[in-house]
């Protein structure tokens, strides 16, 4: 089987595309649950945040949290979806993390509709909803291999986290490759970070991704899909999705009809097995919640949380990318906005700094400094002049850029200084260019007979004679110069 | 024109195995007597019931709550919790800060 | 029931309470005696409380004894329908599935009886989870109907019913789903009210049917009636179903009389109902008459199928509320090998005939494929009931109907069919499908001298003019 042709905006295997969409749960941030008062906290010792709702204990009642409904307001209109009236519904059935046998969810009405996801540089995913729903506990299987159910001999269940508050957003299905399924994902938290909905970690389980994948061949009806559950990481969305698709596939072209099942990813071996068919799957008798009533936000509820958006991420690569030159999903652009700098960035451009070497600089040399550098804009701002101004060589700059980090800050001109950097003037560049010439006939031959990359060898040279102080774009050209004149 | 017969058998408006799917669903164990007796008791209710099904509902709303509240809703604030030792004291089967079943074979996550 | 020098009464005992002319202990020493004597044949009661009776009491009396108001409800020994959760003392719902098991919180009501000075004497048999109309269907044994005790009390609040009829308590309260205050007060002679929906609070009641249930009282009168309703009504924010309402006022109204007001004959009511309560309806509607009301005939098409809808959406929520009843945190378990053969074996020896039948019912009505010409169905027919009783009260502003079909009946007479146990709950159910509230008040006897109840039906919030009503026909009652 040959490799399936992959880029990031197609991707196809002996002809079959994948079609996908993705289900994300997200727990949202609030200090308590969703329907009851106890805490909402990761980590604590089992059944300490319970209480009789948590527990379905007998006479208990929900009620609602409201800034859970205003987190979910935030999530959906960053996603640009339509705020409506929603009700809840149960979801009846049996498994012991279910303190009522019932999930308190929504079903016909949710929350939120019809919104988009822009990938950076790439499609447009759809959304189709994003509703309310309270989380399950957890269990712990005891006496059975690597903790799973099978073999245990009983199971343990702390309450801690049922009643926790999620919101499940479902996209249509309109992802086609497994990059932009990752990009998805890594878009989508960034936007839920940014407006404090969720911390939505996905090795803490605050974010977690199902993918629905069917195939078929461009153009015809979708596939029947299968659901797979236990993606843990943004690379395993993408690896499980690569690999289901293709299972799909052989069983197409095997003359197999794929069945309709949720299928379980198995990190370790790379593979989806199968968990449940459709045939088993319950029947959850969905009917609205009588214990709860309508939630109708109104317009100017819904218009306070607009408006008290923060700027999206998309916006802000768009703002770093204009300033600097370079095209929205430039991968400086999108490294230096996800770890939150481009305001750092173009606060150096308002000390008088170049902004483009300034995202350089940040790209390269900030990883390790957050969302607030420790680093006063200002220095960077100079040393970024001086560059340019061709005061100092692209090394020569970097090498003063990681004096500047280590301490803190500092002044670019002083510490150029202290490290003997001075301008090469052009007479000494020439003459070591002359000097390289001379001592690679060869090379010089190449080069002027058309073979570029021998200038390499050229410009090497040059470099190792003045000890790295010469500016390579600087040498480049005079070599190209010669050349032309010779 | 459908002529109405009287029912002299007992009507199987629910067969005995759909009983057992239902059943399944509530998790209630029943003998197949039972399942014959359930199938016999709910296919007369539903005989009964049936009256409604010669009722014009077209464009008539669902009616699932009394009264026409909206927007209920509470502040985010932690309340008491309960005392984990008074509840699991009461709990069936507990360990380890827990509550303790058997292995969780043949359910749906 | 006028003892001479005791008070009786729950306007009686408060009265005299906080006025220091009698005790609270005095009055509880009473009836417990009542029930020592008595409640063995009776078995209104699941657990009598005497001890924290005693202690109340004491409270009560100290709290007097230094010119402080215990409440409105001073000294008053309640009796509760052992479905509603009180904090550290057993709730069983007359199941074996919660045999022994104690809430680790109070309900709303008990709260608020007990900042309103009662006095909590025991919690009530009742059919198990409320599902009935006799209390035949208990775990732990029917209760009799105390004016015969070869009779059923009704159901399914029949404990607290019988409390109140036998003495045993000044007042009680129940629960009623689809009648279970209102025919069990008929069948015991006294007077029980539904409220409106969420005119009290369900916070703590074990839910059967979360959209239907709701907290009523029994009381020999309609005035103690009004004052236990008064104590335990008004929004709370816990239960989200809770209307934003201050507590009803009903007690100044009581003595205004009927003078213009439209009571309203429902011409179509389903038929079913015994000659002798037929005649009791109709002495019901001349006595209101010569008080000056004005009686009108209405409509109201939807009514008959009340029972359908009822039948299909109470089993419905109800399939869904029990389904916590698992073995896995509270309760009763039976081991197994394996989570799911414990769920089933736990709920399967843990509830009763009754109750397992309506969850399949319920489940069925629910389930894939069914949901529309089911449950779906039947919340088209319940809009479509509410709308002709909207209409009707156009017309009217009370109606007036039967509470129950029949007198009390005997043990077993309605058990081999389960419809023939259904069919109790015929005049009651509409008000519970529409919220409305409903109340029966006594109204003369019937066959073999046993007492028939007329119900008082009102809209919405408008309890005022149903005690009024209901007020007018007891004085009356007692020419």
């Amino acid at each position: 089987m040959s490799a399936p042709q992959s880029s990031p905006e197609a991707w196809s295997h002996h002809g079959y595309e994948m079609v996908v969409g993705l289900e994300v749960h997200v727990e949202l941030a609030t200090r308590t649950k969703l329907f009851s008062a106890s805490p909402n906290r990761f980590g604590d010792e089992p059944n300490t945040n319970i209480d009789p709702v948590t527990l379905g204990l007998p006479g208990a009642l929900p009620v609602l949290n409201r800034q859970a409904v205003e987190l979910a307001m935030r999530l959906g209109l960053a996603l640009d979806c339509r705020v409506q009236r929603s009700t809840f519904a149960r979801k009846n059935y049996f498994y012991p993390d279910m303190p009522k046998a019932y999930q308190i969810s929504q079903y016909d009405e949710p929350i939120c509709v019809d919104g988009w996801l822009d990938l950076p540089g790439s499609i447009r995913v759809g959304i189709e909803r994003a509703h309310l729903e309270e989380d399950t506990g957890k269990s712990t299987h005891i006496g059975g291999s690597g903790g799973r159910i099978h073999g245990s001999d009983y199971s343990l269940i702390d309450f801690n986290r049922a009643g926790v508050p999620l919101v499940e957003i479902v996209s249509r299905p309109d992802i086609r490759t497994p990059d932009q399924a990752r990009a998805y994902v890594s878009e989508l938290r960034a936007i839920l970070v940014a407006v404090g909905a969720s911390d939505a970690k996905m090795e803490e389980g605050s974010m977690r991704v199902d993918a629905n994948v069917s195939v078929r061949l461009p153009g015809a009806e979708f596939g029947t899909r299968c659901e797979i559950k236990n993606l843990n990481s943004v690379r395993s969305v993408g690896r499980a999705i690569e690999y289901e698709a293709q299972r799909q596939i052989g069983m197409t072209e095997a003359g197999e009809s794929v069945r309709q099942e949720t299928r379980h990813w198995d990190e370790n071996d790379g593979r989806t097995h199968t968990l449940r068919s459709k045939e088993d799957a319950d029947d959850y008798r969905y009917f609205q919640e009588p214990d709860l009533v309508v939630v109708d936000p109104d317009p100017e509820w819904i218009e306070r949380v607009r408006w008290s958006l923060p700027e999206l991420p998309a916006a802000r690569r768009a703002r770093l990318a204009t300033a600097t030159g370079q095209a929205t999903d430039a991968e400086s652009v999108l490294v230096v906005t996800e770890r939150g700098q481009d305001a750092y960035v173009l606060a150096v451009a308002e000390w008088g700094g170049d902004a483009g070497r300034a995202l350089v600089y940040v790209k390269e040399a900030f990883a390790d400094q957050g969302e607030r550098p420790a680093v006063p804009a200002a220095d960077v701002a100079k040393l970024t002049l001086m560059e340019v101004g061709g005061t100092l060589t692209a090394t020569q700059a970097k090498q003063v850029l990681a004096e500047i980090v280590e301490h803190g800050g500092g002044d670019a001109e002083a510490i150029a200084a202290d490290k003997g950097f001075e301008a090469m003037d052009t007479g000494r560049l020439e003459a070591m260019v002359d000097d390289a010439i001379a001592a690679q006939p060869d090379a010089w031959a190449k080069y002027c007979a058309g073979e570029v990359k021998a200038v390499g060898a050229l410009v090497g040279a040059v470099m190792k004679a003045s000890r790295g102080q010469a500016d390579g774009k600087a040498v480049t050209a005079l070599l190209e110069h010669r050349r032309s004149i010779t | 024109m459908a002529v109405r017969v009287a029912l002299l058998v007992v009507s199987d408006r629910i067969t005995p195995e759909v009983v057992a799917k239902v059943a399944k669903l509530a998790r209630l164990g029943l003998s197949d007597d039972e399942l014959q007796q359930a199938s016999h008791q709910l296919s007369d209710m539903l005989d009964h019931f049936a009256d409604i099904d010669a009722l014009d509902l077209d464009g008539v709303e669902p009616m699932t709550h009394p009264t026409p509240i909206s927007n209920v809703m509470r502040e985010d604030v932690e309340m008491e919790c309960l005392d984990r030792d008074e509840v699991l004291a009461a709990a069936p089967a507990a360990e380890d800060g827990r509550f303790r079943v058997p292995p969780i074979i043949g359910l749906e996550e | 029931m006028h003892d001479g020098a005791s008070p009786t009464g729950v306007a009686d005992i408060a009265w005299n309470v906080r006025n220091n002319l009698t005790s609270a202990s005095d009055i509880l020493e009473r009836h417990l005696a009542a029930i020592a004597e008595r409640d063995g044949e009776v078995h209104a009661f699941n657990l009598v409380l005497a001890d924290e009776a005693r202690a109340r009491a004491a409270e009560i009396d100290d709290m007097v004894s230094v010119g402080r108001d215990p409440g409105p409800l001073a000294g008053v020994p309640i009796a509760l329908k052992d479905n509603m959760c009180t904090r550290g003392i057993p709730t069983t719902c007359s199941s074996r599935i919660l045999d022994g098991w104690r809430p680790p919180y109070d309900a709303t009501v008990v709260t608020r009886l007990r900042e309103a000075g009662a006095i909590i004497v025991g919690k009530t048999n009742l059919d198990e989870f409320a599902m009935g109309s006799s209390t035949e269907n208990s775990a732990f044994g029917p209760t009799r109907n105390p004016l015969d005790t070869s009779r059923v009390p009704g159901g399914s609040s029949g404990g607290s019913a019988a409390a109140v009829a036998a003495g045993f308590a000044a007042a009680s309260l129940g629960s009623d789903t689809g009648g279970s205050i209102r025919q069990p007060a008929a069948l015991c002679g006294v007077v029980g009210v539904k409220p409106t929906y969420g005119a009290v609070s369900r916070l703590g009641l074990v839910a059967f049917a979360s959209s239907l249930d709701q907290i009523g009282p029994f009381a020999h009168t309609v005035a103690d009636a009004a004052l236990v309703l008064e104590s335990i009504s008004g929004h709370d924010p816990m239960d989200s179903t809770s209307i934003r309402q201050d507590p009803l006022e009903l007690t100044r109204q009581l003595d205004m009389g009927v003078a213009g007001l439209r009571v309203g004959r429902i011409t179509d009511l389903p038929e079913g109902a015994s000659a002798d309560v037929v005649a009791r309806l109709d002495e019901a509607f001349d006595t209101l008459r010569d008080a000056g009301a004005e009686i009108v005939d209405v409509e109201v098409p939807a009514f008959t199928y009340g029972l359908t809808a009822y039948y299909l959406i109470a089993p419905a929520e109800a399939s869904s509320n029990l389904a916590r009843y698992d073995g896995v945190r509270f309760g009763h378990r039976v081991e197994a090998p394996d989570t799911n053969a414990m769920y089933i074996a736990t709920r399967t020896d843990g509830f009763g005939a009754e109750v397992k039948r309506r969850i399949m019912l319920g489940t069925y009505a629910l389930s894939a494929g069914y949901y529309d010409a089911y449950y779906g169905r039947a919340l088209k027919v319940r809009r479509r009931i509410a709308a002709d009783f909207a209409a009707a009260y156009e017309r009217a502003d009370v109606l007036l109907t039967p509470a129950s079909p029949t007198v009390a009946f005997h043990f077993g007479d309605k058990t081999a069919d389960p419809m023939a146990m259904y069919l109790c709950d015929t005049y009651t159910i509409p008000s519970n499908l529409t919220g409305e509230p409903g109340m029966s008040v006594p109204f003369g006897t019937g066959d073999d001298g046993l007492p028939v109840g007329v119900q008082v039906l009102a809209p919405a919030l408008q309890e005022a003019r149903m005690f009024r009503t209901a007020a007018e026909l007891e004085r009356r009652a007692s020419r």
